[in-house]
């Protein structure tokens, strides 16, 4: 499935962003190690094997009961009949009670198969469902950015659905097959070895009909995993943009977009489907041949006398069962095609490499030296670039001693964010090492990583829930009192306690609309939360009044005291409240020092300040 | 972190069969094929059921009388009618193949059109997770009932009929043995029914919260990480996963029973059959051949009545589907309808009450401030610019009580005029300039454009008037080129393009790797907030528009940036006639005049410098004064 690829552009995104996705990525086809998928199951089944068995004897149990009744048949019309004849009742007695027996063990296998099996298959989604979770929540930031919410959620509902399938109908359905046809089989060739053995001998068409029907469904499941993923996409960037949706009056020509995406699932489905239909009839034909066959040697074998009339009875029952499940082997194939292209991509996404790992030996980070929270931050021969070239950060040497508050100012581009990015480690520098008080964030556990270092980004997020909740997102274990407490420093209050359920109100839920600027306070409020050493605002502010603005930098005035602090802003105001302003630009810090310092100078920061004083008016 | 599961609308009255009898203007256009496909199926198993027949007949015929040719005859009948099932299966399944899929992806793209058209307020109470579970998970349902359950509950129910019919000709004692568990077994189905049936759609519901915490987590993905939450992130999604899997244990169980019941039944009666045969044998009574053949119907209907079980659960959890769907297919779409016809071309009323000219009297000679007449007009009416009469607003799904965002807003933009919009945050800007193209209803009071009442004016004509940049400048996933030019006419070509981008200052999408065709939204380049933002200003900008509504347009560019755009957009704003929101003097000094909204009403309106002077809430807004000014 690997294409030529295309010719990249050269690739070094603008304003330091990752390059454009490469084909891979664009095609969904993420590549997965050969033999990934079959391992990827293996993996899933292994920690349940004993439960499968049970599950499987339990099955074997089943099928032995339900498939005794021919035999039973064939013993009621050879021995019961002619002993009834004679006067005995004993064998009829015993068949029906027999008889009896399979049926209602039959019934109570069922059951504790079917609940067996459920238990089974829910634990393995749910370990397959975390498994996709947790690693898509490690990968890092630039994944997300290439490869888009929708296939994310489309690997994590339509594919594991697949999946789902396999395991509740299509395991099922196979180990029915398997037992049936096992089973049949002996028995015919118990009943009688000829009629038996050519019963097997037709199983030899049917596996080379197995056979391309699972090579021609495979390829059109594939086209119909990626296809709806696409579907996806776009349905869910159409609602979460519904606003200049409506605005620009982009309907039809999104109708006619989803249309076209639509129509391709719609085509690899029909396709599906058809080869479905292709394997039944060839398969039937098969079958219901070799029966019309077998039934004829067996009638001429019985008119030589070589052959009983209730073995042959028995036989003929036996031979329409042992095609019956050819329909649900063709139902296991489908969700098995179906489940195996979805399990490829979703292989595909385990198999990528989260590129900012955990460390696997965890450090701690040095006790504080003083009692104040602020830790030194040095970047040490720190460049960085994407994988694909172009370099973003040149090598550069920055160390922010302990407490100190840093702007960081400069044009689009200028690679703010990446030193913010680089700092907050959701990227590793290609080259050099960050490091927090001495020890390279590498070396730190997430949650050691997130009690130094906290970002605070221009998008405020809000997540389902509560506005309490959300803001205890920022230390989950935070007590009501904390966290109104944060929310007033912040100036967050007021508007919270005036909501239709003040902290509790849902922001999803009747009233619960919050604004772009609130949206920043309780951001802030999450950050404040956090209490971490160091502390990046990225234009965490610009959706704020001015008066809020004002608000929350009188706090940061006494919320950073002591706490390292990274400000990036375009608006100067919050310059006023560091000890340092870095001025960047091309990715390298062209100007360093004090704002009075900088302010007073004829650098770049001079010109800022002057156009931005201008602009006040 | 919890999602909130969208309550089910509660219908007492939840007949399954009544709800999928709502797919059916879906299936209509496919219903010649489907009915043929039933037909066959049903055929097809009539043939199936015929078999055993010529099996009896062969024992009790030729093999038993020793005739050769009545052997290979019965042979031949069954090659024949072998083949015949083959083929009636395989056309079946070709028949239905295309148009279900067809059915699918129409139900899809029906639902994609209705959520676009649906109000914007809709949108804000539905997590998008739950409307895509609908549109995956929910479709693909309903298409495997109409290729399974829906054929096979009438294929199933034919055979079982035709086969109980069969059985009673061949020995009606021993058939009446056969159908003794029937009324048992219908009994417990229906009682299935409706246990099923509740658990199915609470399964289906917490999908869809699945759906949504996997979203959410990826769209916060950098505040996930910036806060080192994705363990918690992991434990919320578990926890949910965990009660979904509980659900479907649930539903297992369920099924479980009814399976052990629907197996057992007919098996103890065929138990009960073949002593009963047996005995008549042996009288006498009935050949060995009619109980074969007996028998080996009975068995062939096992599968159909066993299978009744699982076509019923998929039938359930189809009519959940389809309960659900049309949760969201029932909703209103924004009528299309011109609303008041007499209000089209009406003058504004002359006695309303004006508070365009708070203290400061006639329209101020701010320093921007350029009165333009005869500019082009929206509609019939007059070049009057945009107003707003006395208009409240409250969302419609607001708690009863809390107080409306918009109270009695006045408001005249004069025509070519632009008007700077200041308040605090959450005083309700953004709500009011979305009632502008109609995003949300105004609850009383009227806006009108050039004179014309905007819902005088049919939605299209109306926001293709209003050009407007959101707060949030979402780019979809289209070129660049694409994505600006949607602001504008079909007829908008290149030069409108290198326009517009020019006056966003957006002259760093021709540098894109591959200029202006580059890709960019969810599936493309990502870009930065700044680059962002100014490409939505293009977007706004392109069409020329006569209104131009503007929020915070300025918000994520830098100092320099800035003012390079506020330049080239004073230019733009020359002729048009835009309301702006802003936050900052130097957004506002883009604006004619500037309107103050506080506490849901426009309080003051005047020229930047005018206000600073006089009016202590906006000097506050605009300076943070009261604090330290601003130096």
């Amino acid at each position: 499935m690997t294409a030529p690829a295309t010719t990249a552009p050269d690739t070094d995104g603008p304003d330091g962003r990752p390059p454009a996705p490469d084909d891979s990525f664009d095609r969904d086809v993420l590549p997965a190690p050969p033999g990934a998928t079959a391992a990827l199951l293996r993996s899933l089944l292994a920690p349940m094997r004993a439960r499968v068995a049970v599950t499987s004897l339990l099955l074997l149990l089943q099928q032995a009961a339900v498939q005794a009744g021919p035999l039973l048949v064939a013993y009621a019309l050879d021995r019961a009949v002619p002993a009834l004849r004679d006067g005995d009742h004993g064998p009829l007695i015993a068949v029906g009670a027999g008889y009896l027996l399979c049926a209602l063990a039959g019934g109570a296998l069922q059951y504790a198969f079917i609940r067996a099996a459920a238990r089974v298959n829910q634990d393995v989604l749910l370990d397959l469902r975390g498994r996709i979770f947790r690693h898509a929540q490690a990968l890092s930031v630039d994944f997300h950015e290439r490869y888009t919410s929708g296939r994310l959620i489309s690997r994590s509902t339509t594919d594991v659905e697949s999946l789902r399938e396999l395991l509740s109908e299509g395991l099922q359905e196979l180990v029915t097959v398997v037992l049936s046809f096992v089973y049949i089989s002996a028995m015919l060739l118990w009943l009688d070895l000829g009629l038996g053995a050519v019963a097997v001998a037709s199983f030899g068409p049917l596996y080379l009909l197995v056979r391309s029907y699972r090579r021609r469904a495979g390829q059109a499941y594939g086209r119909r995993s990626t296809a709806i993923a696409a579907v996806i996409v776009r349905f869910v960037e159409t609602m979460n943009g519904i606003r200049p949706v409506r605005a620009f009056r982009r309907e039809a020509v999104n109708d006619a977009g989803f249309a076209v995406l639509n129509h391709r699932h719609e085509r690899a489905n029909g396709d599906a489907l058809l080869e479905m239909a292709r394997y039944v009839t060839g398969s039937r034909l098969v079958a219901n041949t070799a029966v019309a066959g077998l039934v004829l040697w067996g009638a001429y074998r019985v008119a030589d006398g070589t052959l009983a009339l209730g073995v042959l009875a028995a036989a003929v029952l036996y031979l329409r069962r042992l095609y019956d499940p050819i329909d649900r082997l063709g139902m296991f194939l489908n969700s098995y095609q179906s489940a195996a292209a979805s399990l490829e991509k979703i292989a595909g996404l385990l198999a990528q490499v989260p590129t900012v790992p955990e460390p696997s030996v965890p450090r701690e980070l040095p006790p504080l030296a003083s009692d104040l929270p602020g830790r030194e931050v040095v970047f040490d021969g720190v460049a960085f670039g994407y994988r694909t070239g172009g370099e973003v950060l040149p090598r550069f040497d920055l160390t922010i001693p302990a407490g100190q508050t840093v702007a960081v100012v400069g044009s689009t581009g200028a690679g703010k964010s990446t030193l913010a990015k680089l700092l907050a480690r959701f990227y590793d520098p290609t080259a050099g090492r960050v490091l927090l008080d001495g020890t390279d964030l590498r070396d730190l556990a997430v949650p050691e990583l997130r009690r130094g270092v906290v970002m605070v980004t221009q998008e405020a997020f809000l997540f389902s829930g509560t506005v309490a909740d959300n803001i205890a997102l920022g230390r989950p274990e935070a007590t009501r009192e904390e966290i109104e407490r944060a929310a007033k420093a912040i100036g967050a209050h007021d508007f919270v306690a005036a909501l239709p359920d003040g902290y509790d109100t849902d922001v999803r839920k009747r009233g619960g609309r919050i604004s772009a600027g609130q949206r920043q306070l309780v951001s802030f409020a999450r950050a404040l939360l956090a209490d971490p050493a160091v502390l990046i605002l990225d234009e965490a502010t610009s959706s704020l009044d001015i008066p809020g603005e004002r608000a929350v930098q009188r706090a940061m005035g006494t919320v950073l005291k002591g706490r390292t602090a990274v400000v990036i802003a375009h608006r100067l105001s919050t310059v006023e409240i560091a000890d340092r302003v870095l001025v960047m630009e091309g990715g390298r810090i062209v100007e360093d020092g004090s704002p009075a310092d900088l302010t007073a100078g004829t650098g770049r920061f001079a010109d800022l300040h002057r156009a931005w004083r201008e602009s006040l008016a | 972190m919890t999602t909130t599961p969208v309550t089910a609308t509660d219908t007492t009255d939840r007949s399954a069969v009544r709800t999928l009898l709502r797919l059916w203007p879906f299936v209509r256009p496919v219903r010649a094929r489907l009915f043929t496909a039933a037909f066959t199926a049903v055929l097809a198993s009539c043939v199936a059921l015929v078999i055993p027949l010529v099996l009896k007949w062969m024992v009790d015929g030729p093999v038993t009388d020793r005739d050769p040719a009545g052997v290979w005859l019965g042979a031949l009948y069954l090659l024949l009618l072998g083949v015949a099932e083959a083929l009636l299966f395989g056309l079946r399944r070709w028949l239905v193949a295309r148009p279900l899929s067809h059915v699918e992806a129409e139900m899809r793209a029906a639902l994609y059109r209705r959520l676009q058209r649906l109000p914007v307020s809709f949108h804000d109470r539905w997590p998008s997770g739950q409307l895509l579970s609908r549109g995956t998970t929910d479709l693909m349902l309903l298409r495997m009932f109409l290729a399974f359950p829906l054929t096979f509950l009438l294929v199933n129910g034919v055979t079982i009929l035709v086969g109980v019919v069969i059985m009673l000709a061949q020995d009606w004692t021993l058939g009446l043995v056969i159908l003794g568990p029937a009324v048992p077994l219908v009994l417990t189905l229906s009682v299935f029914e409706t246990k099923y049936s509740a658990i199915a759609r609470r399964a289906q519901d917490q999908v869809g919260d699945l759906t949504t915490v996997v979203e959410e987590s990826v769209l916060g993905i950098r505040i996930v990480k910036g806060f080192g939450r994705h363990r918690s992130q992991a434990r919320a999604f578990h926890e949910l996963s965990r009660t979904l899997r509980g659900t479907e244990l649930h539903k297992a169980r369920l099924l479980a029973a009814i399976w052990a019941v629907i197996v057992t039944l007919p098996e103890v009666a065929v138990a009960a059959a073949l002593v009963v045969g047996s005995v008549q044998v042996a009288d006498g009574e009935l050949s060995a051949g009619t109980l074969v053949a007996f028998l080996s119907t009975a068995l062939a209907l096992r599968w159909p009545i066993e299978s009744i079980g699982f076509l019923l659960a998929m039938s359930q959890e189809a009519a959940t589907a389809t309960e659900r769907y049309f949760e969201v297919m029932d909703e209103e779409p924004e009528s299309d309808a011109v609303a008041d016809p007499r209000a089209v071309g009406a003058a504004p009323r002359a006695t309303g009450p004006r508070t365009d000219r708070p203290g400061t009297g006639a329209p101020a000679a701010g320093p921007g401030t350029r009165p333009r007449t005869g500019a082009r007009t929206a509609g019939t009416g007059r070049a009057d610019g945009l107003r707003f009469h006395q208009v409240r607003f409250r969302y419609p799904d607001a708690p009863p009580g809390t107080p409306p965002v918009l109270d009695g807003v006045d408001l005249h933009i004069r025509t070519g005029e632009s008007l700077a919009l200041v308040g605090a945050t959450g005083s309700g800007k953004t709500t009011l300039t979305a009632l502008v193209p109609r995003l949300h209803e105004v609850t009383a009071g009227r806006i009108t454009l050039d004179g014309t009442d905007i819902t005088a004016l049919p939605r299209q004509q109306l926001r293709s008037l209003v050009a407007v940049a959101f707060e949030e400048p979402t780019l979809f996933s289209a070129s660049v080129g694409e994505n600006v030019l949607m602001g504008a006419g079909d007829d908008a070509g290149d030069a409108e393009l290198a326009r517009a981008l020019s006056i966003a200052h957006a002259d760093f999408a021709h540098t894109l790797p591959e200029g202006t065709a580059t890709q960019v939204g969810e599936q493309g380049l990502s870009l930065s907030g700044g680059q962002r933002q100014r490409l939505a200003l293009a977007r706004a900008v392109v069409g020329r528009p006569r209104f131009l509504v503007l929020d915070d347009p300025l918000s994520a560019l830098d100092v320099h940036t800035e003012a390079a755009v506020e330049a080239a957009l004073r230019r733009v704003l020359a002729d048009t006639t835009a309301l702006i929101v802003a936050h900052r003097p130097s957004t506002v000094l883009l604006a004619d005049r500037v309107a103050l909204l506080s506490g849901g009403r426009i309080t003051a309106v005047g020229t930047h410098q005018e206000l600073l002077r006089t009016h202590a809430e906006y000097a506050h807004l605009m300076s943070g004064a009261g604090e330290e000014d601003d130096r």
